[in-house]
């Protein structure tokens, strides 16, 4: 793909032989190259757009029109209110199914970004009388504006490099499994637009530094406007922007083109942002976001010296008035910073950004942070397998980007710096990375090939067909070039040429098999392969959320670990004590004290809650690794972290967490112990294995025997990966 | 009315049971009662008691307890409302009918009668241990006590005593005070500390023990006391209401008819209390007291009549409830004055005294509480010999909505000071940057 960019001049070039069209075409090709280019060009771009979108197709193909995972099963559900009953109506809707009795204030707890777009969208469609079912919008949200982001991604490769390299970029992103994995089709969450927006603030900002113009300074607010309506990820620009504002001024960069696009951005943005109801006055109330105010005030100040030094035009006086003025400005905001914080009207910094900055912190403080599987540090394997190629290629990309250092590549190789760490910190974080790689190794793909095609064309000597405008880097580097003596330059030039192309074709078949294979399954129906080779399909979670929905009554609350809160609310329609709005960190370890208690304690707190219902989720039948029995040393963690009757050390031997016979014994008797195991005894799982094998975790139960005195089985899937359980009423005569 | 019905039968979950499978929610009374003896001359010899109950219009069917045919239920239906066990020797029931049928017709809100004697079966024992009573192990043993016994010419083991340690209830036993010492000779039992239903309605005096009059006593005894209970009741939360006695002779109608004399003490009787004893106590077994029932439960905003699907926090709002009494004949406004409600999230965030128009109506308003959620109105109201009431209505209540605010405050108008004088300052410096030269 990447030789695309290429292939706009040299096409061109070999264009204007072949075509047979009368005299006055010929006559008038020459004039035209720039117009071939261009058709070329947006040729190009129009394929990638539709790459873009077609590769995010494979799960709808595979299994069916569905929203997959966890979140966007509430943000399906929130849209679907939207469109229901009107904006107002979504603002201040006040949801009493989930995190029963407390309910939840959906309005002002979440970025309505991404459930506007896709109502809007929606409502276009309606408009032009196409009769859509708002699901498949939202299922195809994401792919479209992943085909977006390729456009962006071309403008901004153009701003910094060149529009070679702006083709290049698009390409890149448009298959980079980095990006896929949050916008294949069914993933409807709020990344899938937020990198759209993201790229655009980037872009816009880029932009506004370059030309200095406030009108690009502006649109890059409401870029930033719509980035914070989508995704609490918005933090990231408010906090590189600053950072990249105060590098230009100490690397003596600083200029009235960023002077102006800063101040407009940020007093802009900022009053913009606090119009959505879930950030409100964080931007200057919170920690996180004070460092793009200190860099606004340091702004006017600079600007304010610029000033006086011009009225003084004395530098001895200048020097002294520097010393009184700098002292003075340091001296009140940090007095400003420190009031602030002592009085608590400036918020210190959330565990979410500490654990950015420090990759253990969550682990030693925040268990529901660390327990979440997207928020792990990254592994080197996963960044070969998102990255692929572009992981060798960034590096050269940065090199080229300092080799011609300007306001814009000082812009870029910060973005990729930073948004690496954040990255190495986080699985998810991989998400933010991405442009920039591609955008990086985009421009050390796109400079090598065009040097390596001008050395080529050399011998040739067509290469006054190459635009004028790119073309002031690569007349640089063919000078230098030239000095190799040509039959073997030509030659090597070729072979390199061949190398990228086997490279990038490497890449591009990467990122189909991982698109394909790994991220575009839906997690909620599961996938195996049987024992001759045919796909087995697990639709145990649909099947079981479905009972919910036919076989309970309307108010029934349904406890069960909060990974499954929105697909029970979403799905189900009954009400759930926790669910994945992790906001109440005390009803969550509630919850994972019943599940880690004994039945009758468990039965006291299920009561104090209403409880129903149970629900757990249990893989030992089918081998499914991701259920409750592994993820219960979380419930441990959380519910001890609250309540200390529970505590880690009573549920492992040796420090060893096991199920079989060796296990400690309140393990073999908590709650979630018996629910996942109840009447599993009694199963035979694999041939040769004695009953009661757990396929999952490889070992034998310790506990066959297990009694239910409290509660009674209601369902149990055809897999047995979701199982239900009724909460008795109190004895009748006791 | 039917609406407001069948909300109603669907909120309180714990009369469902009674509501829907007993005998009519309407007329609670016991009609059909199926009776187990254990020989026929039971029935003559108690025939006082059956014949109050069939007067008060109760239908008895009299039954050997191994009589083959006996069945409690025909195509799920039941065909009685309530069972006497008058057959304390019955090693097993004839029929289908056994420990776990019997269970299942109480758990159903079905009435229950059990009289045990000296030498009473295991069957007999083990249905009492599952209402919440031990009789004495000892199958010999019965009640002895050497200071309030009954003075008799025959008996001189003081196993037949005089008891007027009566449950302090005017439910239960009526509110004519029964004159007379009841006068009991049988086994005792005590109750089950874990069980929080059952009560003693008549218990043994302190000097009172349970031994075996026949030997002499080797070891201490057993069981003590005031803790032996010789009548007790258990009110299951379905309602279902259950008479367990340690004497079959209490109910006989020669103890009915005898005189009575506590040791100790020169008053006679000419009449023991026995007979007023069981006859209120079967009045509130079968249902002719002290059953309650809570109709229409509402709650509406002051000034309003329509229920709505969710307050708002700091709403004002009314609540009511009616209560009734059924007299056995039909259904009384029950008058009382600490009925209470709750505003219930996880603790009572409200909790008011209902007050009642005399006439079964208990109402009041309160101002929902400025926090947000699921909450409950719940009206937990249990009585010594009541029926329990645990009924509870879920209401969301939701924050203000966006445009719900004060408009303008004066606190802020400072700020609004602030724009306004920003906005016509900047554009009197327009006006003076761009024509002022």
């Amino acid at each position: 793909m990447g030789t695309a960019s290429t292939t706009t001049t040299t096409a061109a070039a070999a264009a204007s032989p072949i075509t047979p069209p009368p005299l006055s075409l010929l006559k008038t090709l020459k004039l035209k190259t720039k117009q071939q280019e261009l058709l070329i060009r947006s040729a190009i771009l129009c394929l990638v757009y539709l790459l873009a979108f077609i590769t995010r197709l494979f799960s709808v193909l595979r299994y069916e029109s569905m929203i997959h995972e966890f979140d966007p099963y509430f943000n399906y559900r929130t849209t679907l209110f939207l469109t229901d009953h009107g904006f107002y109506h979504f603002w201040n809707w006040f949801d009493s199914e989930s995190w029963y009795p407390l309910g939840r204030i959906i309005g002002g707890t979440l970025y309505p970004g991404l459930m506007l777009t896709a109502a809007f969208i929606y409502w276009c469609l309606r408009f032009l009388r196409f009769a859509v079912h708002i699901r498949e919008v939202c299922v195809l949200t994401a792919p479209f504006f992943a085909s977006n982001t390729t456009i962006v991604a071309y403008f901004f490769g153009k701003e910094l490099w060149d529009s070679g390299t702006g083709l290049v970029a698009a390409a890149l992103i448009a298959i980079c499994p980095g990006y896929i994995s949050r916008s294949v089709a069914g993933s409807y969450d709020n990344e899938g637009v937020a990198i759209f927006a993201l790229l655009l603030t980037f872009y816009l900002f880029v932009k506004a530094v370059n030309t200095g113009s406030v009108a690009w300074a502006l649109a890059s607010a409401f870029g930033y406007f719509y980035m914070v309506s989508a995704w609490g990820g918005y933090v990231f620009i408010i906090n590189l922007i600053p950072l990249y504002v105060l590098v230009l001024l100490i690397t003596g960069r600083y200029s009235m083109r960023l002077y102006v696009a800063y101040n407009c951005m940020y007093v802009l943005g900022m009053l913009l942002a606090m119009q959505i109801q879930f950030v409100g006055f964080q931007h200057v109330q919170s920690g996180e976001h004070m460092a793009a105010m200190g860099v606004f005030f340091l702004l006017q100040v600079f600007y304010f010296l610029d000033w006086v030094k011009y009225l003084l035009g004395d530098a001895k006086l200048f020097q002294s008035f520097l010393k009184i003025t700098l002292t003075c400005t340091i001296g009140l905001g940090g007095l400003a910073f420190g009031v602030g914080m002592a009085s608590g009207y400036i918020s210190p910094w959330t565990g979410r950004f500490y654990s950015l900055l420090d990759p253990t912190y969550a682990k030693d403080h925040i268990p529901i942070i660390a327990s979440v599987s997207e928020h792990q540090p990254t592994a080197w394997s996963s960044f070969m397998f998102d990255f692929h190629i572009l992981l060798f290629l960034f590096p050269a990309g940065l090199y080229f980007c300092f080799k011609r250092l300007s306001d814009a590549t000082i812009f870029i190789v910060m973005y990729g710096l930073t948004s690496m760490y954040f990255a190495s910190v986080m699985v998810r974080l991989i998400l933010v990375a991405t442009p920039a790689v591609c955008l990086i190794s985009a421009i050390a793909v796109s400079a090598t090939i065009r040097n390596l095609t001008s050395l080529v064309r050399t011998k040739s000597k067509v290469s006054n067909t190459s635009s004028s405008k790119g073309a002031v880097s690569a007349k640089a580097s063919s000078k230098a070039s030239s000095d190799l003596s040509p039959p073997f330059g030509k030659n090597a030039a070729v072979a390199l040429l061949l190398g990228a192309f086997y490279l990038l074709s490497k890449y591009v078949i990467h990122c189909t098999w991982v698109t394909s294979e790994a991220y575009s399954s839906p997690s909620i129906v599961l996938a195996a392969r049987g024992a001759y080779g045919g796909r087995v399909i697990f639709d145990d979670y649909r099947e079981a959320y479905y009972w919910l929905r036919q076989n309970t009554p309307p108010d029934a609350k349904v406890m069960s670990w909060w990974d499954y809160g929105y697909q029970i609310t979403a799905m189900g329609n009954r009400t759930v004590i926790v669910d994945n709005n992790t906001w109440n960190n005390t009803h969550i370890a509630t919850v994972g004290r019943a599940m880690s208690s004994y039945e009758d304690e468990a039965y006291e707190i299920m009561r104090s809650l209403d409880v129903d219902y149970v629900l757990v989720v249990f893989g030992g039948v089918t081998g499914y690794s991701s259920d409750d029995i592994n993820k219960f040393l979380w419930m441990v963690r959380i519910g001890g972290g609250v309540f200390p009757v529970i505590k880690e050390p009573d549920y492992l031997v040796n420090g060893e967490y096991r199920v079989d016979k060796g296990a400690a014994p309140k393990m073999l008797n908590c709650l979630m112990y018996k629910l996942s195991y109840y009447r599993f005894g009694e199963l035979t799982t694999e041939y040769g294995r004695p009953p009661g094998y757990d396929r999952a975790r490889g070992v034998e139960i310790g506990n066959k025997d297990v009694k239910l005195e409290y509660l009674e089985e209601a369902y149990t899937t055809s897999n047995w990966i979701v199982r239900i359980y009724k909460v008795k009423p109190p004895s009748n005569r006791w | 009315m039917a609406m407001k019905l069948s909300i109603f039968v669907a909120l309180i979950a714990l009369l469902l049971p009674l509501l829907s499978t007993a005998f009519s929610p309407e007329t609670p009374t016991d009609r059909r009662i199926l009776v187990l003896l254990d020989d026929q001359s039971i029935k003559s010899s108690h025939s006082i008691f059956f014949k109050s109950l069939q007067s008060r219009g109760y239908d008895l069917d009299f039954r050997l307890a191994d009589d083959p045919k006996i069945t409690l239920q025909r195509y799920g239906q039941y065909l009685y409302d309530g069972l006497i066990l008058f057959s304390p020797h019955a090693k097993r029931f004839g029929g289908s009918l056994d420990l776990a049928g019997v269970l299942e017709f109480v758990d159903s809100g079905r009435d229950l009668v059990i009289a045990a004697n000296g030498a009473a079966s295991d069957l007999v024992r083990d249905i009492a241990t599952e209402c919440g009573v031990d009789f004495d192990v000892d199958s010999a043993a019965m009640v002895i006590d050497h200071t309030s016994y009954a003075v008799s010419k025959t008996d001189g083991d003081h196993t037949l005593i005089a008891s007027d340690e009566f449950i302090q209830s005017d439910v239960i036993l009526g509110s004519e005070k029964i004159k007379a010492p009841v006068i009991f000779r049988g086994i005792a039992h005590s109750l089950n500390p874990v069980n929080s239903l059952v009560l003693k309605v008549l218990s043994a005096s302190p000097s009172a023990y349970s031994a075996n009059p026949e030997v002499k006593l080797s070891s201490p005894p057993s069981m003590t006391g005031s803790s032996i209970s010789l009548v007790s009741v258990v009110q299951a939360r379905n309602n279902a209401r259950i008479l367990i006695s340690g004497s079959l002779d209490l109910f006989s109608d020669r103890l009915f008819g005898s005189g009575v004399q506590k040791a100790g003490s020169e008053t006679i009787f000419e009449k023991s209390g026995n007979e007023q004893f069981v006859t209120e106590l079967s009045k509130w077994v079968f249902h002719e007291r002290g059953h309650l029932k809570a109709v229409s439960i509402q709650h509406h905003k002051v000034g309003e009549v329509v229920e709505p699907a969710m307050y708002r926090i700091k709403d004002d709002l009314e609540f009511s409830v009616e209560i009734y009494e059924w007299s056995g004949k039909s259904w009384e406004p029950y008058v009382s004055d600490d009925v209470q409600v709750q505003f219930y999230m996880m603790s009572p965030y409200v909790l008011k005294t209902l007050s009642t128009n005399q006439k079964g109506l208990y109402s009041t308003s309160f101002k929902v509480p400025d926090v947000y959620g699921v909450f409950q109105f719940k009206v937990e109201y249990h009585r010594l010999g009541y029926t329990g009431l645990s009924l509870s209505k879920q209401i969301p209540v939701r924050p203000f909505r966006h445009n719900e605010y004060e408009r303008f405050i004066t606190t802020a108008f400072p700020y609004y000071g602030g724009s306004f004088s920003m906005m016509a300052g900047f554009f009197v410096f327009t006006i003076v940057y761009l024509y002022n030269k």
